[in-house]
């Protein structure tokens, strides 16, 4: 056993690898547009990744995600319009402003159950666009009209393109973000976080400060939302009111459930999912991607509620068994 | 001040659908706009192809009752004990079909929508017009309509007791599982006349809902989401709350920040709301 172990581990690591190689040479291969979708990809995973340690770890269902990474996107798009920071900086001050009004939101939300946790944030993602557009801060978020920016340029003489430069950019944050999520849910935090999902009475009589756990998850969730804003503001160089309707938030959810809400990896499926079902069926008609994406969201409920990760776990179970039988014999 | 009020019967309407179906299934129905949303656009269709109003509007609350049932029968049964995870994606999931689908028959463009009342000021009353006065009364029959149905017959206290106590309703020989349907099914309906008494005002387009169906949770849960009459005086409170916020403290640019602020503010510091029982949780 201890041998098959190792195998699979060995096996994991050169998937994991591989599979980063592949996103390393791919904005080689594929065109500029196709790259900034990838880049969007990559942005949608860090938000989705972002709901899932909210949602599924934490058992906090939210529907306002899209107001964080207005947020999110507006801090980098403000600092970019009115100050000299550079825009590399900007990235993480959106992170730790929105951790910030993450915790903050995450204080009173403490005391909403379920459906409604999930009620006050629908209400802050439909009221986000409006509150962007309020006019006392037309002179920092350009009301209506939003905010455009330059896109980044790639540093220390770098051969890249600028479609380029921000797919590595998004990735090193991506897989930086990934890797703090593997370690802050598969240790002793984690733990803490899983236990008030599944009993929160026990996790309490077990010694786990609830509501500060759960205040703080909603924080670190908002903040990879928040990241993954940034990353987006750079990334369309454009911010504006309603580039954050609450269909956003929704997409968000969509992306969760189709790759599985409690997992890490499922994430990257998700965001895959999101960013890519609506180029094909545009095809078809404009109101075709939202009803594709009601009916995965209904039927997945239904049918797999772990999501497309989970038939992927279901399939690698009953190999390990096939392959365990065949050495016992 | 006067037109808050109108705007708040559709407020109490939307909120006494949302109260109705969470009563009998602890349930918040996310698509509850949608609903009242499409069924408009049923009503714009007949009327469209030529029925008179009243016929049209007969005709839709037959159609949103029956829509009403099926949703539940069908969708909503399977997932009845589910987590609550589940529940909101299947009825997230149900907003966006339904949003999707209007936007797929009807075309996005936006579409007016006729007022049964003549559209002269109401006996020159600058301050309110006639589909103003006509909105609030027409609200304001519903609720008595349905309370009376409720009050007085029999299949309104069968649906009572279903709510109350789906176990010795069930030993008494009620069809629990039909109650919760035909709860549905009135949802709908009311849903589909707040739907066709706003659609004069905010012009029937398949997103026309999101705002009031926001400002109806905020209503239902000012006036305590366990108690119809609560729900539909907070959602009178609202409309007017809005009004007065919109002209003379935040603008109208806003407006749905008061919903959210309302919301938040029930939440956090009463949370049963104005009028609804407050309930211990066992452990």
């Amino acid at each position: 056993m201890a041998y098959a172990g190792l195998s699979l581990a060995i096996f994991r690591y050169v998937g994991i690898a591989a599979i980063l190689a592949v996103a390393c040479i791919l904005p080689f291969a594929v065109g500029g547009y196709r790259t900034s979708q990838f880049s969007q990809v990559l942005i949608y995973a860090i938000a989705v990744l972002g709901l899932n340690i909210l949602t599924g770890f934490n058992g906090q269902i939210s529907l306002g995600q899209g107001a964080f990474y207005g947020i999110g996107a507006y801090t980098t798009a403000i600092l970019l319009d009115k100050t000299a920071v550079p825009y590399w900086a900007t990235v993480p001050i959106a992170g730790v402003i929105c951790l910030a009004a993450g915790f903050l939101f995450g204080r009173p939300a403490l005391r909403f159950e379920g459906l409604y946790l999930a009620l006050a944030t629908l209400a802050l993602a439909v009221a986000t666009p409006q509150i962007l557009k309020f006019k006392g801060f037309d002179h920092w978020t350009g009301g209506v009209q939003g905010i455009h920016l330059d896109p980044p340029a790639a540093p220390f003489g770098l051969p890249l393109n600028t479609d380029r430069w921000t797919y590595y950019f998004c990735l090193i944050w991506t897989i930086a973000l990934f890797i703090l999520a593997r370690n802050l849910l598969g240790g002793r935090t984690g733990r803490a976080i899983i236990a008030i999902r599944d009993h929160p009475l026990a996790a309490a009589a077990m010694g786990v400060d609830t509501a500060l756990y759960k205040s703080l998850t909603f924080g670190v969730s908002a903040m990879y939302t928040g990241i993954a804003g940034a990353l987006g503001a750079l990334l369309s160089a454009y911010v504006s009111p309603d580039s954050f309707p609450v269909f956003l938030s929704i997409k968000f959810l969509v992306g969760s459930v189709v790759g599985g809400i409690v997992s890490i990896s499922g994430a990257f499926i998700g965001a895959l999912f999101i960013e890519f079902t609506p180029n094909f069926a545009d095809q078809i008609s404009k109101a075709a991607p939202d009803a594709i994406f009601g009916m995965f969201l209904i039927g997945l409920m239904y049918l797999m509620p772990r999501g497309l990760i989970g038939v992927f776990d279901l399939i690698g179970v009953q190999l390990r068994r096939v392959a365990f039988t065949k050495r016992q014999k | 001040m006067l037109s808050g009020l109108a705007n708040g019967g559709i407020y109490a309407s939307v909120a006494l659908a949302l109260v109705m179906i969470y009563q009998a299934t602890h349930h918040v129905n996310f698509a509850q706009g949608e609903m009242a949303m499409f069924s408009t656009y049923i009503a714009w269709a007949m009327i469209d192809a030529g029925f008179p109003y009243w016929a049209a509007f007969g005709l839709t609350l037959v159609f949103s009752f029956m829509a009403g049932v099926a949703i539940e029968r069908i969708i909503v049964r399977p997932v009845e004990r589910a987590p609550v995870l589940t529940i909101v994606g299947v009825f997230i999931g149900l907003l966006l079909i339904l949003n999707s689908l209007a936007g797929w028959i009807f075309s996005y463009t936006i579409k007016s929508f006729p007022s049964p009342f003549p559209s002269t000021a109401w006996y020159g009353s600058k301050y309110m017009s006639s589909h103003e006065v006509g909105m609030i009364v027409v609200t304001l029959t519903v609720l008595i309509l349905v309370f009376i149905f409720f009050r007085f017959t029999p299949l309104g206290l069968a649906m009572r007791a279903a709510a109350q106590n789906p176990v010795s309703s069930r030993l008494v020989g009620i069809r629990v599982g039909w109650m919760l349907a035909f709860g549905w099914g009135l949802a709908g309906a009311i849903g589909a006349v707040a739907g066709m008494m706003a659609a004069p005002i905010v012009y029937l387009d398949p997103n026309m809902m999101s705002g009031i169906l926001l400002y109806g949770f905020a209503g239902a849960l000012l006036g305590g989401i366990n108690n119809p009459w609560g729900a539909a005086l907070g959602g009178f409170f609202v409309g007017f709350l809005e009004n007065i916020a919109g002209a003379y403290v935040v603008g109208t640019e806003l407006k749905l920040s008061v919903a959210l602020a309302i919301i938040v503010g029930v939440l956090v510091f009463k949370p049963a709301g104005l009028f609804g029982p407050t309930l211990v949780a066992r452990v």
